[in-house]
């Protein structure tokens, strides 16, 4: 015991780290900061540290090289001794990472915490967000199947959209001409050093911006606050309820960080390891795309904007996006931190969790995609096709063989790209059928080409049936009386 | 000499010393820009494109769209399968061919061919197009892209060698034809 004092000593005298140490792990913090409230930006700490150390560990197995590369995680998952466990603890660790560094900032915002003097931490806190999306996408590209390969192909084709320098923006991104070697060479040096470096930094002023200026206080409603008065106020509140950072809220941090750590674990054990999914290789097209979780809603909005709205909405709104976030703090730096005197934070927030959350619904059920194997793999309900005529038989074959099915469901099962076809002959009448299986249009396709006079005929006939029973089909009601109208009185 | 000339002396010389690693700085930016903007000026140069061969005509039956494969003509030996990209070719009339980028000219993404109904559907975001290449619904803006070709000897060449992206269609990448 006397000889580690005696090396704590002789190591002190030379590094004097041991009383800045200890003056941090006392300073005095608000009594009621030493809240579960407070927990998550040493969550979200936490969650890199053990980031950086998986992320080493797979280095020493991935071979960032677009022909190994996939055959190097399957070495990682399979041939490894718990090569699968690390990689786990690496893509669930990912998204813990996200989504404490989400809710850290949504606590910071309702708690008013980027306010007058904190607005600097603020601002790194949101190129802190950044850095780790940037991590989150270039993670993806790094677990290099089909999903990577396209989504590289997405971004290449989102750059290309920049005016004037777009072709140029796509070849920097992707170090030449197509998606191969180079592309994923640079994507792992900006994930592996580009990032982090970028990380590290930012999150060490960040915390010594945490640690120069307090943490916030908890907020009171009432409590205002001025630039002219705010630090001499902070300062007597300290002073009057503080309480050492060690152990009175230091305790809940290291509760919960261990609580994460072992929830990511748990994660990992339980639902393995992300991928990969099929070989990289562009020349095997029976594929479905799909990005990561935290990039779904991006995926869904890109397929309901409309076309001309989408190249302004994707190259202009993540700028205003970024903007509004960086200027948050200069812009509202003074007043009322206490969420229960600020109604429009609250919606705000509302507003985009509701926005994000359905978007990512609906980015996992991809209803604007068609199902491209449901002619063959989804058959006709039964019900649909007894007691039906030879022709309305012949016309379900139609919908299945055109792929109709791809687009449109029956009993839920098929497509959603387009109206499920259940009860269309409710909808529309045989002319109308008609026109719209030739014509198109409202975003189908003209099948006009496509379909002989006879299949059309059947098609038609097959979707007339498609009504609820007991309930009349739709007919032109002016047709009777048009039709009446020109019996009574014929033509002169 | 005084003090403060002594000073003054120095103050010039820390001035100057941070000059001279100024100049020093800027020199070594400028191979280093150059090397990270290489893919760029290589493709002002010379350009990426080539002719590439997709095989004997008989590949490709009158009145069919098929699934063809080629290597790309700029490579690396790191680069394995990406290296191999596909394309769709139509032969329309046995003289007349389309060849049609994998790529959706929404966002990249394989479509896929089915030629019961005649239309290209693409799986991400739902864009579908007829058989000659054009726009039938959905996101995207334009028409599937297109490579130049020509037939040499019985083979069926096309010029290919980037990735079209709605923001690079080149000359070799031209729009189809809309439909009536």
């Amino acid at each position: 015991m006397r000889l580690i004092q005696k090396a704590a000593d002789w190591l002190d005298l030379r590094l004097q780290l041991g009383a800045p140490i200890h003056e941090m792990a006392l300073h005095q913090v608000p009594r009621e900061t030493a809240s579960w409230f407070y927990v998550f930006g040493s969550a979200a700490l936490t969650v890199f540290l053990l980031q950086i150390v998986t992320g080493i560990l797979l280095a020493l197995i991935y071979v960032p090289s677009a022909g190994e590369a996939w055959n190097s995680l399957q070495t990682l998952n399979h041939g490894i001794s718990l090569g699968w466990f690390i990689r786990a603890l690496h893509g669930w660790g990912s998204n813990f990472m996200i989504a404490i560094v989400l809710i850290h900032m949504v606590q910071v915002f309702l708690f008013g915490a980027y306010k007058f003097p904190r607005e600097l931490t603020w601002i790194l806190g949101v190129l802190l967000l950044l850095v780790t999306l940037g991590m989150a996408f270039t993670g993806q590209v790094l677990r290099f199947d089909q999903d990577a390969y396209w989504g590289l192909g997405i971004g290449a084709s989102i750059a290309s959209r920049v005016p004037i320098i777009g072709p140029w923006a796509v070849s920097l991104m992707l170090g030449g001409p197509i998606i191969a070697g180079a592309t994923l060479s640079r994507f792992f040096a900006l994930h592996v050093f580009v990032i982090p470096g970028l990380l590290i930094a930012f999150v060490g002023v960040h915390l010594l911006l945490v640690l120069k200026l307090g943490i916030n206080e908890w907020p009171m409603p009432g409590r205002v606050v001025r630039r002219d008065t705010y630090v001499k106020e902070y300062r007597e509140l300290t002073l009057k309820q503080g309480v050492p950072f060690v152990p009175n809220a230091a305790w809940k941090d290291i509760l919960f960080s261990g609580f994460i750590v072992l929830s990511i674990a748990a994660c990992a054990i339980y639902f393995g390891p992300f991928g990969p999914g099929g070989q990289p290789d562009p020349t095997i097209i029976q594929t479905a795309p799909h990005p990561d979780f935290f990039f779904l809603w991006l995926y869904a909005l890109l397929s309901f904007l409309p076309p001309s709205a989408e190249t302004p909405i994707l190259l202009i709104g993540p700028g205003i996006a970024i903007m509004v976030l960086l200027l948050l703090p200069l812009v509202a730096g003074e007043g009322e931190k206490s969420w229960k005197r600020r109604p429009i934070a609250i919606l705000a927030i509302l507003l985009i969790a509701v926005t994000l959350g359905s978007l990512t619904h609906l980015g996992e059920h991809t209803p604007w995609s068609p199902v491209m194997n449901a002619w063959s793999s989804e058959p006709i309900p039964s019900a649909y096709l007894q007691g039906r005529t030879a022709l309305e038989r012949g016309g379900a074959l139609v919908f299945q063989a055109k792929q109709c099915h791809n687009c449109h469901s029956l009993d839920d099962k098929g497509g959603r790209r387009g109206p499920a076809l259940d009860s269309v002959a409710l909808r529309l009448n045989a002319d109308q059928l008609i026109r719209q299986v030739i014509q198109g249009g409202g975003n189908m396709p003209a099948y006009g080409k496509n379909l002989s006079p006879a299949e059309t005929t059947a098609l038609v006939a097959f979707l007339k049936t498609l009504r609820p029973a007991g309930q009349e089909p739709a007919r032109d009601a002016s047709r009777a009386v048009a039709l009446g109208a020109s019996q009574a009185k014929p033509r002169q | 000499m005084s003090t403060e000339n002594e000073m003054s002396r120095r103050a010039v010389l820390l001035k100057l010393a941070l000059f001279l690693n100024g100049i020093v700085g800027a020199a070594l930016a400028v191979p280093i820009v150059r090397y990270l903007l290489s893919p760029m000026i290589r493709e002002r140069k010379s350009g990426y494109e080539s002719w590439v061969s997709l095989g004997g005509l008989e590949h490709f039956p009158a009145g069919q769209t098929r699934l063809a494969t080629y290597r790309n003509p700029i490579i690396n030996s790191w680069d394995g399968e990406t290296g191999n990209i596909a394309c769709w070719v139509r032969n329309v009339d046995r003289r007349t061919f389309q060849i049609f980028a994998i790529n959706c000219a929404h966002l990249g993404c394989p479509v896929r061919w089915f030629p019961q109904s005649g239309l290209f559907m693409c799986p991400c975001h739902g864009g579908a197009y007829y058989q000659d290449g054009s726009r039938a619904s959905g996101p995207p803006e334009r028409g599937l892209f297109q490579y130049q070709y020509k037939i040499e000897d019985g083979k069926l060449l096309i010029k290919a060698g980037e990735m079209p992206t709605p923001g690079r269609a080149a000359d070799a990448t031209r729009e189809g034809p809309r439909c009536a």
